[in-house]
């Protein structure tokens, strides 16, 4: 599904991703976790097509199709959701409007005929039972003075409405306490079928305990340097990250 | 940032929609303007002896006033003598019915998307259409009249009740008010007529039209809105413009005279011909609009979507002389290009207990400025007056201007008066959240912008609502920077 190799890519001249090489098909989780500076968010931010960061080297590609070549926005409708660490404030956008726009967009893009009212309404209402959200937030105008919780909550709605063929989450348990984190990994984990992927971006090992992964990636320095399972969060979590800053890169 | 410019340019040479012309025969005045001009005007509109006098009194107030360069816009001087200032489509005779319209000019206002032909109109507005200088046709008259709402051109109501237009023209704002005014005080053609007895809620939108279609021509139209006694009317203005490479002039008026416990509504989209994006054309839109809350417990509420003209010069204002009036004024002004607006709104507070709210979103992208000017004014009398005042602006690009000129004036110490303003740019990544929803940019800033103007969309009756929120889209769709 998703295929990274060799890729280098920086900010305002300065490289922070070092030769990256992943491979995730359909139906695994992926996280991706290291120390701060380590180039998890950017990788992120890579994939979803941020402008102001520049790929020099290397190449990705996403169901076959050259994936740094997208706009963002095709990105996002060939199947690729970013849940923001940061979700951004549209103030006057309520939720169901942006899905609304977006939904239709993306349709449009597939050749499909957009929703109607009735058939978003009752999408809606299926995917707010899924992740548990309440329609009077989704009523407000999107992430103004929602608290951090919801704000990720928000995000995984987005994300079951949307149906992405790739998910990234972006630090989501950031900010998050206990309960909110339940919630969220658990509407992650109903949405998680045999045809799409996740990669899991964090710092602590947390998150992991509630969405499972398959693999497990170390990144140090804008490289690989360590991939296992589930086991290898386990044994970062007790050790910190420190003895990984002396291995040898993987890639 | 180049990527950004690009889509500037790409979307801001969109041709304006409007910008084609009828071929309608018109009968014209000669160019420029002396009392003749004056006693030409009044002549073909066959007027009563007193209001060629009024006229006349305005043409010489205008003669020793100056134009205003108070306002934040700047524009080479006017020449007052090189304007046409009477244009009609010609007609055989007065229309008595609509079948004896002109199907030419059906056809001009049915490819505006204003049906005039009473039986198609599903949506229960009363239309008063004007064209150059004159009122064309006015649909619905009889189902309002049944209520006794008179809703008619400004000439008809010369003819058919010149008692209620005696009394009030002028009550509002004086021929003399200021230059603009003067003048279509003196050269006013035609325009819309409307009075709600007491105690009835009009059933239904009242609506106006303006289509500029002549070329050389300048349109001084003047609205009169009178509502008696605990009524209620909602009334609507939209304008356009055909594309014209030279600057045309169009200098309006519009009274609102509310009587006790009185509602009036006035919502105006205005499209008038913007210019080109090198700045070439485009209508200058001095206007003056006044609304006087003269008995107690009356409320008049302005809502506006400025997205049009070259220059807009324009201060809907509430005059609350009743005890417990209340006036609000909603405004979302957008400029693009080399628009310019200098606009808002002026409240002056006399009674007391007097109410007033102003919400004013302005949106400048392009190389356009745009500033907010509004007057608060609570007099000695106006015990508790209360006002608040929230001036929001939203700039696109870093080359268009934004500014707000607040003007406090309180006499009173019980007043409280609030105002909050905000400066603001589309944030990059407000853009990108939304185009890895996937919603391209031009989508994005259609609904970030609306989401901006949403509290004053909200103003809007409903079809008006939605075409201004297609207005925003298309006038502002990709000026990012």
């Amino acid at each position: 599904m998703l295929h990274i190799h060799n890729l280098r890519a920086g900010i305002e001249g300065k490289e922070i991703l070092k030769g990256i090489n992943l491979d995730v098909k359909p139906g695994e989780v992926h996280a991706i976790m290291g120390p701060n500076g380590s180039g998890k968010s950017t990788l992120a931010s890579v994939l979803s097509g941020r402008e102001e960061y520049q790929v020099t080297e290397g190449e990705v590609t996403f169901m076959g199709k050259n994936l740094l070549e997208m706009e963002p926005e095709d990105r996002a409708r060939e199947g690729i959701f970013l849940a923001f660490q940061y979700p951004v404030e549209i103030p006057g956008v309520s939720t169901v409007n942006f899905m609304k726009t977006a939904i239709n967009q993306i349709r449009t893009y597939r050749g499909e005929e957009p929703l109607d009212a009735v058939a978003f309404l009752k999408l809606m209402k299926e995917k707010m039972k899924l992740v548990e959200i309440d329609q009077s937030l989704l009523n407000r105008a999107l992430n103004e003075g929602f608290s951090g919780g919801e704000k990720k909550r928000n995000e995984i709605f987005q994300m079951a409405m949307l149906e992405p063929r790739l998910s990234i989450l972006d630090e989501t348990d950031s900010g998050l306490d206990i309960d909110a984190l339940r919630i969220v990994a658990n509407g992650v984990n109903k949405l998680r079928n045999p045809s799409n992927a996740t990669i899991v971006v964090t710092h602590y090992q947390r998150l992991l305990n509630y969405i499972v992964p398959d693999y497990v990636h170390v990144l140090f320095n804008g490289r690989i340097v360590k991939s296992g399972d589930k086991e290898l969060a386990l044994e970062l979590e007790k050790k910190g990250y420190d003895w990984i800053k002396n291995e040898p890169a993987t890639a | 940032m180049a990527k950004d410019n690009q889509i500037l340019e790409e979307i801001t040479s969109r041709e304006y929609e409007h910008g084609w012309t009828a071929n309608l025969e018109a009968d014209s005045a000669p160019k420029g303007l002396n009392e003749d001009i004056v006693r030409f005007i009044s002549r073909k509109k066959q007027e009563p002896d007193w209001l060629l006098e009024w006229r006349l009194k305005a043409y010489r107030a205008w003669l020793t006033m100056k134009e205003p360069r108070w306002p934040n816009v700047t524009y080479p001087a006017i020449d007052y003598q090189d304007i046409i200032y009477y244009s009609a489509p010609k007609q055989k005779a007065a229309p008595g019915s609509l079948e004896e319209v002109d199907p030419e000019l059906l056809k001009t206002f049915e490819k505006l998307g204003i049906s005039l032909t009473e039986q198609k109109r599903l949506t229960g507005i009363a239309v008063d259409a004007v064209l150059d200088s004159v009122s064309v046709a006015t649909t619905f008259k009889e189902k309002l009249g049944e209520l006794g709402i008179i809703f008619c051109s400004f000439s008809e109501a010369v003819k058919e009740h010149p008692e209620l237009v005696k009394k009030y023209l002028g009550s509002v704002v004086p021929m003399q008010d200021n230059y603009f005014a003067a003048l279509n005080s003196a050269v006013f053609s035609d325009g819309s007529f409307c009075y709600i007895p007491k105690g009835v809620r009009c059933p239904m939108e009242l609506s106006t039209y303006f289509r500029i279609n002549a070329a050389k021509t300048g349109q001084f139209e003047r609205t009169l809105i009178v509502a008696d006694e605990d009524s209620y009317v909602s009334y609507l203005e939209g304008c356009t413009a055909p594309m014209r490479d030279e600057h045309q002039l169009h200098a309006a008026v519009v009274e609102i005279y509310a009587m006790k416990s009185a509602h009036v509504k006035y919502s105006t989209v205005q499209n008038w011909y913007p210019g080109s994006k090198e700045g070439v054309g485009g209508i200058y839109n001095f206007v003056t609009k006044r609304g006087l809350c003269a008995g107690d417990h009356s409320k008049i509420s302005w809502t506006q979507v400025e997205t049009g003209s070259a220059i807009t010069w324009k201060y809907p204002s509430c005059v609350l002389k009743g005890d417990y009036s209340s006036g609000e004024f909603y405004s979302v002004a957008v400029t693009n290009n080399h628009q310019q607006a200098d606009t808002g709104t002026k409240m002056i507070h006399i009674g007391k207990n007097t109410r007033s709210r102003i919400v004013s979103k302005g949106i400048s992208a392009g190389l356009s400025q745009n500033s907010y000017r509004g007057q608060v004014h609570v007099l000695k009398r106006a015990i508790n007056a209360r006002n608040f005042s929230q001036c929001d602006s939203l700039l696109m690009g870093d080359r268009c201007g934004a500014h707000t000129f607040p003007y406090i004036d309180v006499e009173n110490s019980t007043a409280r008066v609030e105002h909050e303003a905000t400066t603001s740019k589309i944030g990059e990544d407000q853009i990108f959240y939304c185009r890895q929803r996937g919603i391209d940019e031009e989508a994005a800033v259609a609904l970030i912008v609306n989401g901006y103007a949403k509290e004053v969309l909200n103003q809007l009756p409903m079809e008006f609502a939605v075409e201004a929120q297609k207005l925003l889209a298309l006038t502002l769709e990709g000026s990012v920077g």
